[in-house]
């Protein structure tokens, strides 16, 4: 008995190898975990059992910034991934490094596989695609901010739940009143950088930086000191000194606040709901992001943040065939369909979005295609395109430094979006000399 | 008359070194050679290529004032770490030395935090002090103390160095306490029979025979705060707010894992590798003629 265990476990060890050469091997490397890395391994064994020739090997490498170090490490000792996940502020790094990436456009036609760049959605694709319009990664997991309300805490503060909340002037009102109703944390956020800052920025159709955001060119400079900017941050600012906007921390540290129960609005990335879903014991909503009627008279539209997946220099050609095959199953209808569901991340194709609404997703889980609506209701302006600078992540610690001056109220918010440019700028110009 | 042995040849002595110069060399020696070579360029960070800007890299980073107060930041920081895990840890040895029973079991529990890698230490800070929901913060606003260290540069330096500091105990408790125990006891019995009292005795007899290895704590404590202390920061403060903890060599990680900097990340690792040189000279040229072996 147990010896013709031994025996088939041994035969199979012996065999299994063979059986892998027959077919070519795909490396693909994310950075998720969890629930997002049991989708994803869902979606690569799906993708190997419905055909012989290819096989996509999956690897968790770490969070988003240790996934691109280690594609990068990898690089250096050529022993570099096929595909490699890059959240969307490395993309300028991945961009730049034209020898080590071999972009999405040509994966494609080389390989044959079914490849349409007309059916991703327009502020998707945007940040991932050349100034001359050609794919150059493949957008993989999208969000774009949203508010999210605590019907339960504004009830309790004595504010109606259904007060309109479209424009900043009105969440404005509605702070004032949570917090003479007794709200202690009246509003809280995610990503100050990302949400008040960048998409604020696009959402307002002004720039973040010139050359078109960085998309037209490497000597770009920051614009976040501008007047529209300012007016928004002080106005923070103030929310911050009366305790109405309560700050948590640079990462998404207020989402415990606010699935707690503890804070009324909060605003946050539409993937958010994932988490919301599960663990609020109140009546929750999701709204659109507000903007300043006095800025705008109607809102652009938001950015994304996430990731895509970029294709790494340096392999066989049948492998790159293999790879085409594996972006053109992730992009078909019932792939993005399902992610999209699962995750709250956003469709990636205007097929999937449709594919959705059909099934009829969106009544049974109300709010869920607000991010679509906010991202898709207006064609991209050179300012909401997205963002392409380099060492951005570093520019957005900056960021964060500066702007935890105007919550302590150490810094005007002039004077501090006039010190992030300043600082900000000093790291493009050495990202511009590292890449001429 | 002295006695030596004296090795005929050289092949031998060559050998008995052997091992430990080649691992100076493959783990010291090129690495730093390395880092030198590569603070004169700017490279991209995939290496494909790199553009020679001679000492252009000390320059820019010289000339950034942030650069400069982090200088500031990381005296005062590893000043504070090596006190404060140096001082309690004494504290705790001299308590645990006048025990007579169980002072096995005391010491066993004192070395445990030791075993606690600095970034879970650090996260675990992270959570009693979290401004919202931890126990620590919350217990001192019961108090009438508004917690919150995102903002407040002092408090976020408390917050590193307590949570840097707190391993270290153990470690220093360890040497301290081995220290204590080979103070010979007639030397004590013979100043108690003089009527010294306690302190007395401490700080005349006790502490001057265990001033070696209080030096050698001094020394690796100081190397301590200056290396290995980037995980803790890493998952508390993140060099924040407004980089009232970026020490030199969170800064070093950050540039050259975060930014991908590795010109200015070198540049920085070398400048960090001159600084900790001179303070080692320094020490042992100042402080160790006051030790006594």
């Amino acid at each position: 008995m147990n010896k013709n265990i031994l025996g088939v476990l041994a035969a199979s060890t012996c065999l299994s190898p063979l059986m892998a050469m027959a077919q070519t091997e795909v490396h693909f490397w994310h950075a998720f975990t969890g629930r997002l890395g049991e989708l994803v391994a869902a979606q690569v064994d799906e993708f190997n059992a419905s055909q012989n020739d290819y096989k996509v090997v999956q690897t968790h490498k770490g969070n988003y910034s240790e996934t691109l170090n280690a594609g990068i490490a990898a690089f250096r000792a050529k022993e570099q991934p096929h595909i490699l996940m890059v959240f969307e502020v490395g993309t300028a790094t991945m961009m730049a490094a034209k020898g080590a990436i071999k972009p999405v456009y040509e994966v494609m036609a080389e390989s044959g596989a079914t490849f349409d760049p007309d059916a991703y959605i327009g502020s998707v694709k945007g940040y991932y695609t050349s100034t001359d319009g050609e794919m150059l990664s493949l957008p993989f997991n999208s969000s774009t901010p949203v508010l999210w309300v605590n019907r339960d805490a504004m009830s309790a503060a004595g504010v109606n739940p259904d007060t309109d909340m479209s424009t900043w002037e009105q969440v404005g009102d509605v702070l004032d009143q949570l917090k003479a109703g007794g709200e202690d944390c009246p509003l809280v956020t995610a990503w100050q950088s990302w949400i008040h800052l960048e998409n604020f920025s696009a959402y307002h159709n002004v720039p973040f930086a010139s050359k078109d955001n960085g998309f037209a060119g490497l000597d770009t400079e920051l614009m976040l000191n501008g007047p529209a900017q300012v007016a928004h941050l002080s106005a923070m600012g103030n929310w911050a000194k009366d305790g109405k906007f309560i700050y948590t921390g640079r990462r998404n540290e207020g989402g415990a606040n606010f699935r707690s129960g503890e804070c009324a609005l909060f605003t946050e990335s539409s993937a958010g709901y994932a988490g919301i879903s599960r663990e609020a014991e109140f009546d929750f909503e999701v709204r659109p992001l507000p903007y300043w009627k006095a800025v705008a008279s109607e809102p652009q539209n938001t950015i994304i943040g996430g990731a895509s997946l970029w294709v790494m220099q340096g392999h066989e050609s049948d492998e790159y065939k293999g790879v085409g095959e594996f972006l053109s199953f992730l992009s078909t209808s019932d792939v993005q369909a399902a992610w999209h569901q699962n995750t709250g991340y956003l469709p990636i194709t205007a097929e999937a979005g449709e594919a959705t609404r059909a099934s009829g997703f969106y009544e049974k889980n109300p709010g869920t295609d607000i991010a679509v609506i906010q991202m898709t209701a207006k064609q991209p302006t050179a300012n909401s395109k997205g963002l392409r600078l380099g060492s951005f992540d570093q520019i957005r610690g900056i960021i964060d430094e500066e702007l935890e001056a105007i919550w302590s109220g150490d810094k005007s918010a002039q004077e501090a979006m006039d010190s992030a440019k300043e600082r900000g700028d000093k790291l493009l110009r050495r990202f511009e000399s590292a890449n001429k | 008359m002295e006695k030596r042995v004296i090795f005929r040849g050289w092949l031998l002595p060559i050998c008995l070194v052997a091992p430990q110069l080649i691992i100076s060399i493959i783990f010291f020696f090129y690495p730093a050679a390395q880092a030198v070579w590569q603070s004169l360029f700017i490279p991209d960070p995939f290496g494909l290529s790199s553009q020679y800007v001679g000492l252009g890299n000390f320059e820019y980073l010289l000339g950034d004032k942030y650069y400069r107060a982090s200088f500031l930041t990381t005296a005062v920081f590893s000043v504070l770490v090596t006190f404060c895990s140096m001082i309690p840890a004494l504290l705790l040895a001299v308590c645990a030395d006048r025990l007579i029973k169980s002072s096995g079991i005391y010491s066993t529990l004192l070395i445990w935090p030791y075993a606690v890698a600095p970034a879970v230490a650090g996260v675990l800070w992270m959570f009693m002090f979290n401004t919202r929901v931890g126990i620590v913060s919350w217990y001192l606003g019961q108090l009438g103390y508004d917690w919150n260290h995102v903002l407040n540069g002092g408090e976020a330096m408390g917050l590193v160095v307590i949570a840097s500091a707190w391993g270290r105990i153990s470690y220093n408790f360890l040497f301290f306490f081995a220290a204590l125990q080979s103070v010979p006891k007639s030397l004590i019995e013979a100043s108690a029979i003089d009527g010294a009292h306690f302190w007395r005795r401490f700080f005349d007899i006790v502490l001057p025979l265990i001033t070696p290895t209080a030096f050698f704590l001094l020394v690796v404590n100081v190397v301590y705060s200056f290396f290995e202390t980037f995980g803790v920061i890493h998952t508390i403060t993140a060099g924040g707010p407004q980089q009232a903890t970026t020490i030199l060599v969170y800064k070093v990680f950050s540039d050259g894992f975060v930014g991908q900097d590795l010109g200015s990340s070198s540049a920085q690792s070398v400048i960090l590798l001159v600084v900790v040189g001179l303070l080692t000279v320094i020490q042992f040229k100042y402080i160790e003629k006051r030790v006594h072996y």
